[in-house]
């Protein structure tokens, strides 16, 4: 029989970075992320890997990236307010393709908001956080063993594109604990990263692979617009590259798409959903079925690139989507266009520190008119 | 330019951005004097820096060179020395860079002790933006930002550096080749987190802001406002005056460095992780 494991949220993306082979972690504590950066500080000097608390969260996602053109697999989590500091270092790290992994446990609100509240607002922050046009790959997880096996993936989308990859759980999930079937080695797929064909003039931007510092192919890395020898690019050349960085997400928006779709064949409502509100939805669902209503949902595990294909595909055939968020509307900006206009789109909203329940979305998607976006449901 | 020098440049990247009479050129021949000296492997050096003048030295630099961003070069370099700690780790910065914007991370790589090498092009203005005021620009002195005059104090990073607990501390300007090379090479040789603070000269700004007159001139404006400490001590015993910047090596003390301690601790608890 399988090992079992009883274990938090975050220890399953703590563990979920040990399996993928992070070999180096920088953090700075922050509620409520710190059980990652904890359980690392004592696993990795264990295990012949690299571990720092460094001065902020600048300074992390900083060090992530040094140490990443020092040929480590690299991990940063934070929240809310960690994750605002973070944006430049994640702009530095898409423009240098730097394969980078950032956990981010959203809590409430701006600002300090509610650092024990779960939420899910720092979606379109982890999408288009960082100024200027950028490539980022935006994940997330609805359950414990989700949350690991999330965080593997993280790492290897990371690898394989070498673009920062950021992993939106929420406190909740951060914290909840879930007896998991404990991953085997080898029984994930672990990607690891691409070293070139040869050493001899590498060129870190000419998609040869990666060669780490002191390898024995000096070249250089800048944030500014560069060539693919890293040198300043200006005008076409610079356009160029910066989107062949994004085409290389965007361009594979089906290859990236992870989700879970249940009960979608013959239904007139689908609700769609993310992240620890997939729990609720899928309740829901169940219990709309059970009255007769054809109801079914689909769980969106890549948040971006934006999977408008699976949208479009629903909207075509039921009624009425229904998405509930633990935000304002969000995401659901985007599932409007995807669904352009072919069926309605239901935003529910919630955001007073506690999850969405089945019977609120349940209301959502029977009732007549539309919910109002951002009033909790007395029930 | 001899070929000692030329073998450590990209030839092809130049001309560089700097301006005529700029100081950053002789600082960094007299670290590319301080590496063939002491012989490193260019393979295995690598320059990291941050945003501004300074900052664009890598770009003419045949090393493993890394560009990052404003103020945060400590923190890049903290992570590349930790995965490769065979690597040689030179970071350069400017003044702004390392004591505005990059003020956390410089203290708290003086106090951890990683076996950095850091360099502060210290040209008490910020070049790069257009001459604008800078923590470091003497009290008095006037800027974009400070056209009657500075009313603030300006940082001394020495005392900054040997206050947050750098283990090497060093001072010396641009105006002193032999004396950067010296002390280029003690800092890069030491073990543990080494820090020289590089005064030097923006003609463009803080020259003819200040009236300071040629680039030549300016060489000589760094010559009189500095002084080595043993002299200032000798001859200002009570009280130096508050304009007058110390030259010298301040400190210079082997500590157990921040690799070191960790390799060591990682050897002792190695397969004692829970999992």
């Amino acid at each position: 029989m399988k090992r079992q494991r009883l274990i938090q949220g975050n220890e399953a993306c703590a563990h979920g970075a040990l399996y993928a082979g992070c070999s180096f972690y920088a953090g700075y504590p922050i509620t409520p992320s710190s059980e990652i950066m904890e359980i690392l500080a004592q696993e990795m000097p264990a295990q012949g890997r690299v571990f720092i608390q460094m001065e902020d969260e600048i300074a992390s996602i900083s060090a992530i990236i040094g140490g990443a053109w020092g040929g480590a697999k690299v991990l940063t989590a934070t929240s809310g307010p960690g994750f605002s500091l973070m944006q430049e270092g994640i702009g530095y790290a898409s423009i240098t393709e730097t394969p980078c992994v950032i956990i981010n446990c959203q809590r409430w609100g701006p600002s300090t908001g509610q650092p024990t509240k779960a939420a899910q607002g720092d979606v379109m922050q982890a999408i288009w956080g960082t100024h200027g046009d950028h490539a980022v790959i935006v994940l997330t997880a609805s359950n414990v063993r989700d949350a690991f096996e999330m965080t593997v993936r993280a790492f290897n989308l990371a690898e394989e594109y070498r673009v920062p990859v950021i992993l939106l759980i929420d406190e909740v999930l951060a914290h909840m604990r879930e007896n998991i079937a404990w991953p085997e080695p080898g029984e994930l797929p672990v990607v690891n990263r691409r070293a070139p064909e040869s050493t001899a003039g590498f060129k870190p931007f000419a998609d040869e692979g990666f060669l780490p510092f002191g390898a024995g192919s000096r070249y250089h890395v800048t944030g500014m617009a560069h060539g693919p020898e890293g040198f300043v690019a200006h005008g076409e050349a610079a356009a160029r590259e910066l989107r062949r960085m994004i085409g290389k997400i965007q361009d594979r928006v089906k290859e990236l798409a992870v989700f879970e779709a249940a009960m979608l064949d013959d239904a007139e409502v689908a609700i769609v959903s993310y992240g620890i509100t997939s729990r609720p939805a899928r309740a829901a669902a169940d219990q709309l079925r059970a009255e007769g209503v054809r109801a079914g949902c689909l769980d969106i595990k890549t948040l971006w690139p934006f999977p408008e294909h699976l949208i479009a595909d629903i909207a075509g055939r039921v009624d009425r989507i229904v998405m509930p968020e633990l935000n304002l509307g969000q995401l659901v900006r985007e599932v409007e266009r995807a669904a352009g206009g072919r069926c309605e789109v239901r935003a529910l909203g919630r955001i007073d520190g506690s999850l969405m329940t089945p019977q609120q979305i349940c209301d959502a998607a029977r009732s007549g008119k539309l919910q109002a976006v951002g009033q909790e449901n007395s029930k | 330019m001899s070929d000692q020098h030329r073998r450590f440049l990209r030839l092809r990247q130049l001309p560089h951005v700097w301006c005529p009479g700029c100081g950053n050129g002789s600082i960094v021949k007299a670290l590319l004097t301080a590496i063939g000296d002491l012989g490193l492997d260019q393979d295995r050096v690598a320059v990291i820096s941050g945003i501004g003048c300074a900052g664009r030295a890598p770009f003419i630099l045949d090393f493993n060179t890394m560009h990052t961003t404003h103020g945060r070069a400590l923190a890049f370099a903290t992570g590349m020395k930790l995965v490769n700690p065979d690597l040689k780790v030179i970071v350069i910065m400017g003044d702004g860079d390392a004591s505005a914007i990059g003020g956390n991370h410089f203290i708290h790589s003086c106090r951890r002790n990683l076996d950095l090498t850091a360099l502060v092009f210290n040209n008490g203005i910020y070049g790069l933006t257009g001459g604008q005021l800078a923590p470091t620009t003497p009290a008095g002195k006037r800027s974009t930002t400070s056209m009657s005059g500075n009313i603030e104090h300006a940082f001394d990073l020495v005392r900054l550096a040997l206050g947050a607990g750098a283990g090497f501390v060093a001072r010396t300007t641009s105006y002193d080749n032999k004396q950067m090379v010296t002390f280029f090479k003690r800092a890069i040789s030491h073990k543990g987190f080494a820090f020289v603070d590089v005064m030097t000269a923006c003609p463009t700004y803080f020259g003819r802001m200040n009236d300071l007159g040629e680039p030549y001139e300016l060489l000589h404006y760094l010559r009189d406002t500095t002084s080595p400490s043993e002299d200032i001590a000798r001859e200002h015993d009570e009280s130096p005056p508050a304009d007058l910047m110390p030259t010298g090596i301040f400190r210079d003390e082997e500590r157990r460095d921040y690799g070191t301690l960790y390799s060591q601790r990682a050897l002792a608890t190695s397969g004692k992780g829970r999992s």
